[in-house]
């Protein structure tokens, strides 16, 4: 291979072309379990002068569990390799991945949580004071953010929270004596887990479609509510980027028929210290740790939800909770408890992320997070709708985010949203349709946080003007893409078939592996 | 001077009120006469022409003698040299389209079987006019049709030059009736560029949807009462709550059943009629409680009036009569596919239609449901 044309060939270095010439990591790495060498081991040095523990015969495991044996070199290398095949936020701009709110987390939040990585959950209440502090105080902390009464940090994710709100809006109907109450109302632009959670609960599910404005159709709402109503969850702004004004109108008209409304707030980041869900009326609401409050979204969790209630509602909330009591704080169950929505008190780890990162920023900086956000948002927006063949239906302000389309440039050159983003990819960047069934036509859902810069939006922006750019000159080039990632295409039917899905070793050598050899 | 050619096809949408699925060829029109079908889609280019002119009465009209179209203008016009046979065929349409050939815009009323004969004649022109279609026939599955024939007036009095290709399709009608709907793209042609008016070419059934369609079929029987008639339209998704009772029903016909009591054992129930007629639905449907469970042809929304006119004004008048409703089945991803357009009603009868406009609950699976807003097609325009 020859050097010529490589910037840094000669000095001074070359200026670096508009989009990056990024290559991802290709390190043919195989799963950690095929790495395992039998009686191979890595040492854990014991803290000096501790004296050793031996576990009880009563308690011990009578055959070893199927760990991979490893030593510490090898196990830092694959891990550092798989690091190196990821997009995560900490290497890309990541703001392709809208509803995902993905934002920095700050290293320092990291230190607070290893601090108390060693306190175990069953801990005597006195020995644990500090914690549950610091839970009665992000309570309260939520609390005011929401205008809510109460609020339960137990569930272990934004769905886990929907479904804790869901199973207390069950109860509390069931308390009045009016458990016929078995229709839940959502909107095709909240997110699927509102509609899952109630038909998990058991509820029968309306959705509403949105009117010619991209907003939640209220005449629709009108003919929909009833007796059998049981709550409206949903979200706003919704996945559109769009804020729905009438919000106090559709909560009022849910009341006026004795259901219960419940705003999910997963993503709260464009309206903090801006509007707040018990002043519009809400019953219910709940937010994503992991979103708006900047702790890691840890692949799937464990990250942290919050369910917050008003005064009536409170009686029902997940337990224990934490309350102060003659100057230290205990643990209860409140007295009509759903019961628990996950073991023990909640992800204590993403609390005391979130907790920092709260009082780093105290209530002004809060707000600032919140016009920043819309800030960078409207900024991208501008710079995406130049971008000859990309939209944003029903011409609307957005808040924080925005979904976009590439009708126009997919009906020109047939390449779509999905093939677009693969490319994307080949330039070091994250990127999403959106939630199915799609409304917006090829859709893509951009949403640019307070954490990026100027230039983080223009190179994200430049990245999607270039890859539109080779659409309209080699459309056949764009669809075999990605050419510069760790894998090619991937057959996405696995995911869909229960067959093939693997999501443990052990699922995966039943699966695939047993039977041949 | 703004000039509009007008050809009908006279015996379009015969076949679709006596369930014959269509109106091709002589032996079916025949056969849709003798079960007491009246041609209408004559009448169906009078109200487009009459809103054409309302909105631009500087616009001439050029049409063709007799039932091809003079019939349809009552305003003063322009004939051309073209005589039709008393039994039109095919051949007739080709002839009048080139006959027509130096019109700004041609509106032709028909189906998907007239679209294709419109396609043949203009691809053998020199310079072919734009045209755009007044929905008349039985099957209109095209995208060169207007929504309905008030929106075809609209879109031709707003037409400024401007086209866009759209897209001629049809069936094969004997394996229609035989139950197959496998649509076969003839070519396209050049209408006025009024995105949302236009039909929209039809999407057929998803193949992924199977467990879905399932999951809206056994939702629509659980909300089924013994003793209620049931008029299932045709379509894979209504097929399917008859399978769910435990019946053949016919994929393209109009069908009734009834749901088990308890005397049939489980959900179980009877077919009253299968593939009927209007008459013979009308009187299934008289005197008793009924409903209707109709599903929504994708990509353009009609819910009445394509492919289902045996569920004519009278059908409409004598469920309401009965207190029933109207159940309308549809998965979501058909629904966002109408991109915020209304469902559509289009009976042929617009006080009818009128009366059916407003919410309607939309079944999308399994305890899954959606409020959904109706209209009449002639409401359907925003320019």
């Amino acid at each position: 291979m020859s050097a010529s044309g490589e910037s840094f060939a000669q000095l001074p270095v070359a200026p670096k072309p508009p989009v990056r010439r990024f290559h991802q990591a290709r390190w043919d790495e195989p799963i950690i379990f095929e790495l395992s060498q039998p009686g191979r081991r890595g040492v854990a040095v014991p803290e000096p002068g501790a004296p050793a523990v031996e576990l009880p015969e009563s308690v011990r495991r009578e055959r070893a569990p199927k760990l991979p044996e490893m030593s510490q070199p090898h196990v830092l290398r694959h891990y550092l390799r798989l690091s190196q095949e990821n997009l995560g936020f900490d290497l890309n701009i990541d703001v392709g991945q809208g509803t995902c709110t993905m934002k920095y987390s700050p290293k320092v939040n990291d230190g607070f949580a290893k601090a108390i990585a060693d306190l175990h959950p069953r801990q005597p209440e006195d020995s644990v004071q500090g914690v549950l502090e610091i839970y009665a105080r992000m309570e309260s902390m939520l609390a005011e953010i929401s205008g809510m009464s109460r609020v339960s940090l137990q569930p272990g994710s934004g769905s886990a929270a929907i479904y804790a709100n869901i199973a207390m809006i069950r109860a509390y109907h069931a308390a009045n004596g009016e458990g016929h109450r078995d229709q839940v109302i959502t909107t095709i632009f909240s997110h699927p887990s509102n509609a899952a959670c109630a038909k998990t609960a058991g509820y029968e599910v309306i959705t509403l479609m949105p009117n010619a404005d991209g907003q939640p159709d209220i005449e629709a709402l009108r003919a929909a509510v009833g007796p059998r109503t049981a709550a409206l969850m949903i979200t706003n702004p919704e996945d559109t980027g769009i804020f729905n004004p009438r919000i106090k109108e559709f909560v009022d008209l849910v009341h006026s028929v004795g259901g219960l409304a419940c705003y999910d707030q997963a993503n709260a980041n464009g309206i903090l210290g801006i509007t707040r869900a018990r002043d519009a009326g809400f019953d219910l609401c709940h937010f994503n740790l992991h979103k708006t409050f900047s702790t890691p979204h840890m692949c799937g969790g464990p990250a942290a939800g919050a369910s917050g209630v008003s005064e009536a509602l409170a009686p029902f909330l997940p337990g224990p909770v934490v309350e102060a009591h003659d100057g230290r704080f205990i643990l209860k169950y409140p007295e009509k408890s759903v019961g628990k929505i996950r073991p023990f008190l909640g992800v204590t780890q993403n609390i005391v992320r979130a907790y920092a990162w709260i009082m780093a920023l105290g209530g002004d900086g809060l707000r600032t997070v919140a016009e920043t956000a819309a800030l960078n948002n409207n900024y991208l927006m501008h710079k995406i709708l130049q971008i000859p063949g990309a939209s944003a239906p029903w011409g609307r302000r957005r808040i924080e985010q925005a979904r976009y389309s590439w009708q126009q440039l997919s009906e020109e050159t047939g390449v779509h949203s999905e093939e677009i983003g693969v490319r994307a990819a080949d330039f070091g960047v994250h990127y999403w349709t959106s939630h199915h069934p799609y409304l917006v036509p090829e859709p893509f859902t951009l949403e640019p946080t307070e954490s990026y810069s100027k230039e983080d939006l223009d190179e994200y922006a430049a990245i999607l003007a270039h890859v539109a750019e080779e659409a309209r000159r080699d459309p056949e080039f764009v669809k075999g893409a990605p050419y510069n990632q760790t894998v090619h295409k991937i057959d996405m039917t696995s995911l869909d078939d229960p067959d093939q899905w693997a999501p443990t070793w052990r699922a995966y050598v039943r699966k695939h592996l047993s039977g041949k050899g | 001077m703004f000039t509009v050619g007008l050809v009908v096809n006279p015996v379009a949408g015969l076949g679709g009120a006596v369930g014959l699925k269509g109106s091709d060829g002589a032996d079916v029109q025949r056969e849709a006469r003798a079960r007491g079908a009246a041609p209408r889609s004559g009448e169906r280019a009078a109200v487009a022409v009459r809103t054409l002119l309302s909105r631009r009465p500087d616009a001439r009209i050029v049409t063709v003698p007799g039932a091809m179209g003079e019939h349809s203008v009552s305003a003063p016009h322009d004939l051309v040299r073209h005589q039709p046979r008393a039994a039109t065929t095919s051949s007739d349409t080709r002839a009048a389209v080139a006959a027509l050939a130096g019109v700004d815009l041609l509106l032709f009323a028909g189906g998907d079987g007239t679209a294709r004969d419109v396609l043949d004649a203009v691809s053998g022109l020199a310079t072919a006019p734009p045209v755009l279609g007044i929905p008349a026939g039985v099957k209109v599955y095209s995208g060169c049709f207007a929504l309905s024939p008030a929106t075809a007036g609209f879109v031709a009095a707003a037409f400024d030059g401007t086209t866009t290709p759209a897209e001629v399709v049809d069936l094969d009608e004997d394996l229609y009736r035989r139950g197959a709907v496998s649509p076969r793209l003839y070519g396209s042609l050049a209408v006025p560029a009024v995105r949302a008016a236009l039909s929209g070419r039809k999407t057929g059934s998803s193949a992924t949807s199977e467990g879905t369609v399932e999951g809206i079929a056994r939702e629509a029987v659980a909300k089924m009462r013994p003793g209620t008639r049931y008029v299932l339209g045709p379509g894979a998704t209504t097929m399917a709550v008859g399978r769910e009772l435990g019946l053949s029903t016919t994929l393209l016909g109009v069908d009734v059943v009834e749901r088990g009591g308890a005397g049939f054992g489980g959900v179980g129930g009877i077919v009253a009629g299968a593939d009927v007629s209007e008459a013979e639905l009308f009187a299934l449907v008289s005197g008793g409680p009924a409903a209707l469970v109709l599903s929504v042809i994708g990509g353009q929304g009609f819910v009445l009036g394509r492919g289902n006119q045996q569920v004519s004004p009278r059908v409409v008048d004598a469920v309401r009569d009965g207190g029933g409703e109207l159940i309308v089945l549809a998965t979501q991803q058909k629904l966002a596919a109408l991109g915020g357009r209304p469902l559509l009603a289009d009976t042929g009868d617009e006080e009818t239609d009128t009366k059916l406009s407003g919410h309607v609950r939309v079944i999308t699976g399994y305890r899954e449901s959606t409020i959904y807003r109706i209209c009449p097609a002639s409401k359907e325009f925003s320019s």
